[in-house]
């Protein structure tokens, strides 16, 4: 930390954060309370009839063990979402890598002609507002019979998530000497132990950032899903739309949290890997 | 029993103008410490990385034994490379990567951990194992990217650039080390440089190299006497240069009529090179030679401690003329004295 900056910069900080953090605690004062209105400060009475409405958690009386489960093997509507949500969130993300980690390391290490074009076309995505390519591809889709399908939603996930999995990955391997493979198989490793004792550990922190954020941009996306899932495939961020705009603030902020809860998890355990210093995000630099 | 054989080798790299290795061919004994010299660019490392597999070659064949390497997978030549910035895999310790290759090859646990304490004595390294690459000194990573190397008993050890990431104090003993356990495990050894001093200290023999051609591969010594050209002279030092024609069974220059026993003067073409090392020229204020002798000015004198330099100007050539400092007669600029190219150290060369 430098300690030539000002405690009033310090305050500041602190004030910043604690203005992104109040929503949330906005968010579980309501989830948890039942008919806060305005004027009242705080709610008057707690409950967790949010949760019991949204299925999440079972009735008085059923709250065991026994109850909970009896309660999700049931298959509301939400535990339909979070599945979907989570399974093409970890097919998407593992897909991604597999694609990227060629075009990533010839991008990261090689210097041919057009390689700025090609990188500006691969970011292409991000810039555009879905809506400009999603109608299109959706008549493809549908031509192609993916339209409401489970794996035509994975693969229209693909379009946002690639530029940052590519981008993340080529970070990496800015920064990575191929030597070392070399230098593995002259000493009598083949290719596949080269590739998992020493390419492998070189690259895992980038790979754990690239992971992070495949799977939150496949997490919140709403419109793919929602118009090449065509309704059929229901995703968290779909019910969290159908929820807010039923009206119910308890009920709204109670899926909210279930929406952000993951994000939160990931984002604890992998900070480490986010930060500066490591290896996956100092290759950025080369770009 | 490991005889590497180069032969017609060719590699060109798409973009460069000539190619990076030209038509090479080698033939190196097994035991030899062969050095590949040359500036850097020259292509020289491009030759190890064929000879590893890393690259495949345009044209021509390596062979190690009589049996082509170009088919057999990197993994399985027998061929280690030692790379110029040592490569220890930084997630491993240094027993790790010493046992690299033993535990690649299968080797039981309890025969890796035994092999890898004697490599470590070997390399006199022998307390450092349970360390990462990153706290070791630059001379003690070269020691034990060495050892990691020697583990598994190649058949050839490929060096790049071994001591130019040294300090000066450190060269010399880490020369020495390599020497010695080159001797001592019999492998044939491959080393690249562009240092000619290196090659000379280190080598048997010196593959010189210029613009991806071999010039010469020859001893030491036969650079320094016995050049194949003007620019291999250069490169090991040499700086006296006169042009000559054959005439009489005498080299006739600007400076005058040299006699000569050079053996092989039927082969230079008119308008050849000669050169002389400048500690084989004699010089004196008093003329007590017979032969091959010119009187000439004294230009300038350094003083570089074990040897003097002189600069001595005859006619309008001048020679670079260095001599034992310790009980010269005094020489002063400015004075006429004798100088005596030896008939024997007189070197004619074709361009």
């Amino acid at each position: 930390m430098d300690n030539n900056l000002k405690k009033s910069n310090i305050y500041a900080i602190y004030f910043g954060s604690f203005i992104l953090i109040l929503p949330l605690i906005a968010f579980f004062i309501n989830a948890f309370s039942f008919r806060w209105f305005y004027p009242q400060l705080i709610p008057k009475e707690l409950s967790l009839q949010a949760w019991v409405r949204l299925k999440l958690i079972p009735k008085e009386g059923f709250r065991t063990l026994d109850g909970f489960i009896d309660l999700w093997l049931s298959n509301p509507t939400i535990i339909k979402a979070l599945v979907n949500s989570v399974t093409i969130g970890i097919i998407v993300t593992i897909v991604s890598i597999i694609i990227a980690l060629p075009a990533a390391r010839v991008l990261g290490l090689l210097n041919f002609r057009f390689k700025k074009i090609i990188i500006f076309i691969m970011v292409s995505p991000t810039i555009l507002p879905p809506i400009a390519f999603v109608l299109g591809l959706n008549i493809n889709f549908i031509t192609w019979g993916f339209s409401g399908s489970f794996w035509g939603v994975c693969l229209v996930h693909l379009v946002p998530i690639m530029p940052y999995v590519v981008l993340t990955m080529t970070g990496i391997f800015a920064n990575y000497n191929p030597d070392f493979e070399h230098q593995a198989r002259t000493l009598g490793a083949n290719k596949f132990r080269t590739f998992y004792l020493i390419t492998l550990p070189a690259i895992a922190p980038g790979m754990v950032v690239a992971a992070l954020f495949a799977f939150l941009v496949s997490w919140s996306q709403y419109l793919l899903t929602f118009l090449i899932g065509a309704g059929k495939i229901m995703t968290l961020p779909l019910l969290v739309f159908s929820t807010a705009s039923s009206g119910n603030p308890a009920l709204t902020a109670a899926i909210s949290i279930v929406f952000i809860f993951p994000a939160i998890v990931i984002l604890f355990f992998t900070s480490k890997f986010v930060s500066g210093d490591s290896s996956a995000t100092s290759g950025f630099g080369k770009l | 029993m490991s005889d590497l054989k180069i032969s017609n080798l060719c590699k060109s790299f798409p973009g460069m103008d000539r190619p990076a290795v030209n038509n090479v061919s080698l033939d190196i004994k097994t035991g030899g410490l062969i050095a590949f010299l040359g500036p850097s660019g020259c292509g020289k490392t491009t030759i190890l990385k064929m000879i590893t597999g890393l690259f495949q070659p345009d044209s021509g064949d390596i062979t190690l034994d009589n049996a082509s390497l170009l088919p057999i997978a990197t993994e399985n030549r027998g061929v280690v490379m030692v790379f110029q910035n040592y490569l220890l895999f930084p997630y491993m310790n240094v027993s790790e990567n010493v046992g690299f290759a033993l535990k690649m090859k299968g080797v039981e646990k309890g025969e890796i951990d035994k092999k890898v304490k004697e490599m470590l004595e070997l390399v006199k390294l022998p307390d450092i194992g349970d360390r990462k690459p990153k706290q070791l000194s630059g001379g003690q990573q070269q020691r034990v990217a060495l050892a990691r190397a020697l583990i598994s008993k190649p058949k050839l050890l490929l060096l790049d650039e071994p001591l130019s990431n040294l300090d000066a104090h450190l060269r010399d003993e880490m020369r020495e080390l390599i020497v010695t356990i080159q001797q001592k495990l019999n492998v044939t050894t491959v080393f690249v440089t562009h240092d000619q001093e290196e090659a000379v200290l280190l080598a048997d023999n010196i593959a010189l190299i210029f613009d991806g051609e071999l010039q010469s591969f020859a001893s030491p010594k036969e650079y320094y006497e016995s050049p194949i050209n003007e620019r291999a002279a250069k490169f090991f030092g040499g700086v006296n240069f006169l042009k000559s024609n054959i005439k009489d069974k005498q080299f006739e220059t600007e400076i005058g009529l040299i006699s000569y026993n050079q053996k092989n003067t039927n082969e230079l073409l008119s308008n050849h090179l000669l050169t002389i090392r400048p500690e084989n020229i004699e010089i004196s204020k008093t003329n007590n030679f017979k032969d091959n002798y010119f009187s000439g000015v004294v230009t300038s004198i350094v003083f570089s401690g074990t040897n003097t330099r002189y600069k001595i100007k005859i006619k309008d050539t001048v020679l670079d003329c260095s001599v034992q400092s310790v009980g010269k007669k005094e020489i002063s600029q400015n004075d006429e004295v004798f100088v005596h190219l030896p008939a024997d150290k007189i070197w004619g060369m074709n361009d």
